[in-house]
């Protein structure tokens, strides 16, 4: 049992938060406008945070994945937007590629998933089917030598500046989530259009679109895996997932906590500093534990990811606690901030925006309930 | 041309400074550790020219005075793009001792350009670069701002009084630098944080210089009176305050 990290894993902590503060200048302004982070997507490719753990051989970092949760936590503590594209691109998208794919499609699209200069979108939900992913509306139907996708996906991240689709499907709907491909797509395949940009609550700076097909080709190779693979596909890509998000919530709860600490050594209130008093010094107390156990089982996540074993159940266990925690945390931030908090300038009333998020998106809470209640209950 | 920057470990800027019981020491326990600003911009520079160079410059090194402490500040320095490291295993205890230590472990490694950052963030010396200079005889430019290579000259802009004058040098130099060398630190890429591990970091036994100076006590600064925060459209508070509770006007 070891809660050191390496040099090189305190480096990239120290790198992610370097780059982090770079995004604080105009984070605000891009939340209220929407605006996509063009130039720090560029800058955190550049970096490469995009290829973190792809394979070197393939052009990436091959860090493991619990270096992978401190960069995404300490992004996250400023800008839950950016983390999110860095979390779509890499635990989703060129993890499961990666995993996944052959060897022909590794060698296609790893190194430039690894440079960013492609950036990848994962299309599951549908207007009908989000935490049912089984039942799948969207058609890859099998013509030979390939596929003519039609229907829609819903809240999609990176819709608009992603190149690199990985779309689930549904080709052989008598076999219910048997018959669900996953398919690697180019994003500028003639008869796909985007949905408006979706006016979101939190994480706004990220671009979300439901995406439509209308008799798009995708050529048989771009399938992954075998025939009818596609639904264990992404619910293995979800896992994975999974321990990203966790690692994001806990950023956005480390964000909210240190600015809240902050501001209580400086705001006064009754002649004496608002951290002197004892509702608020034991908010903080609170506050802290809780963000350090969900860092705890976001760690063991990826430490079980890292060390190839199970870690279904512990990344469910990280992202809901992290979710959880990350809601309520950031709550308490606006509270010690009062009114002030109230107010974008002070961060913490985004956070809590952005944490929000984390409870719904790549598994609900309630999912990570079934799949832990699951998880316990197999065993008699 | 082969390019040597001399690093120090100092304290985050962020640090709170404690001081020991008898106020003659430091308390360094819970101290993060960083490479000094100035130094970090100077390694910045060199690696700018060396990537502008087209291959005429060879090479960039590090060497530093420290004990093990010091590899995670090395390491980054590798990380950011130096291409290896030396460091003289002994504690830097004041800027003679660094300084001779450094122009021993180099005496034979003909470095073309050697840069200092002007000062460390910790102890802000300002000494170590000159003193550099003279044990290895060289030449040295201090208070650099801008440092381009023209042909085999060097162009360096030297912040004085007003202004700036520009100076040229040829190697063998040392370049003392100031903020404005390089535009800002870079960041270590995640391949260069990979490859960090694998370039050479020399470990090497210090000659035992001694120190001519020594510490004999510090006083912490008066801590600083809270702020207060006026609404902006509240102009006559403002001027309320200053006349009757700082009374300054």
């Amino acid at each position: 049992m070891n809660f050191d990290y390496t040099e090189e894993q305190l480096m990239i902590k120290q790198a992610a938060r370097d780059f982090a503060r770079k995004l604080e200048a105009d984070v605000i302004e891009r939340d209220r406008t929407a605006t996509y982070p063009t130039a720090h997507v560029k800058e955190m490719a550049e970096l490469g945070f995009l290829g973190m753990m792809i394979d070197p051989k393939y052009g990436g970092g091959g860090m493991d994945s619990l270096s992978y949760t401190l960069a995404i936590e300490e992004i996250s503590k400023i800008d839950s937007s950016v983390a999110v594209i860095m979390s779509v691109h890499n635990s989703l998208v060129s993890y499961g590629l990666e995993k996944y794919g052959t060897e022909e499609q590794r060698q296609k699209y790893l190194p430039r998933m690894a440079t960013g200069e492609h950036i990848g979108a994962f299309l599951l939900s549908e207007p009908e089917a989000g935490s049912d992913a089984t039942s799948q509306k969207t058609l890859a139907e099998d013509k030979g030598d390939h596929y003519v996708l039609n229907g829609t996906k819903n809240w999609i991240t990176s819709a608009d500046h992603s190149s690199v689709y990985i779309v689930i499907a549904q080709t052989h709907p008598e076999k219910k989530h048997h018959g669900i491909n996953a398919l690697i797509v180019d994003r500028h395949s003639p008869g796909i259009t985007l949905g408006a940009h979706e006016d979101k609550m939190g994480m706004r700076s990220s671009d979300t679109h439901s995406v439509m097909f209308t008799d798009v080709k995708v050529p048989k190779e771009n399938r992954l895996g075998e025939d009818g693979f596609g639904f264990a596909f992404a619910m293995k890509a979800l896992e994975a997932g999974r321990i990203g998000i966790a690692a994001q919530a806990t950023g956005i709860a480390a964000g909210a906590y240190e600015r809240a600490l902050q501001y209580s050594r400086e705001r006064k209130a009754f002649g004496r500093l608002i951290s002197e008093h004892q509702a608020i010094a034991f908010k903080l107390a609170e506050m802290y534990l809780k963000i350090e156990n969900a860092r705890n089982l976001v760690h063991k996540a990826a430490w079980l990811k890292d060390t190839n074993k199970p870690y279904s159940l512990a990344g469910s266990m990280a992202k809901l606690y992290a979710a959880d925690i990350a809601m309520e945390v950031t709550t308490e931030a606006v509270q010690i901030h009062g009114g002030y908090g109230y107010v974008k300038e002070y961060h913490v009333e985004r956070l809590m925006r952005e944490a929000k998020l984390t409870q719904i998106y790549e598994g609900t809470s309630e999912i990570q309930k079934i799949v832990i209640s699951r998880s316990l209950l197999k065993h008699k | 041309m082969k390019i040597l920057v001399c690093i120090s470990n100092v304290p985050d800027t962020t640090t709170r400074i404690k001081l020991s019981g008898d106020q003659n020491a430091i308390d360094l326990s819970s101290v993060q550790w960083i490479i000094n600003p100035w130094d970090e911009l100077a390694l910045t520079r060199a690696l700018e020219l060396k990537e502008a160079s087209g291959g005429s410059i060879s090479s960039v090194s590090i060497i530093h005075v420290g004990n093990a402490g010091s590899d995670a500040t090395l390491r980054k320095a590798l990380a950011i793009g130096a291409d290896d490291a030396i460091r003289v295993d002994a504690a830097p205890t004041d800027a003679y001792a660094v300084a001779h230590e450094i122009a021993e472990a180099i005496k034979d490694k003909n470095y073309d350009m050697i840069l200092c950052g002007i000062e460390s963030s910790d102890y802000n010396g300002s000494a170590m670069g000159g003193m550099l200079a003279e044990f290895l005889n060289m030449e040295s430019v201090s208070s650099v701002s801008k440092l381009e290579i023209e042909g085999d000259e060097l162009k360096l802009n030297r912040e004085i009084a007003g202004g700036f004058e520009v100076v040229s040098a040829t190697a063998p130099v040392v370049v003392i630098v100031q903020k404005g060398i390089a535009l800002e630190p870079r960041i270590p890429s995640m391949r260069g944080i990979m490859m960090a591990r694998k370039k050479p970091l020399e470990v090497v036994a210090a000659t035992g210089a001694e120190a001519l100076t020594e510490f004999v006590h510090y006083t912490p600064p008066q801590p600083k009176a809270a702020c207060k925060m006026i609404d902006a459209d509240n102009p006559a508070e403002l001027v309320n305050l200053l006349h009757n509770e700082a009374k300054i006007i």
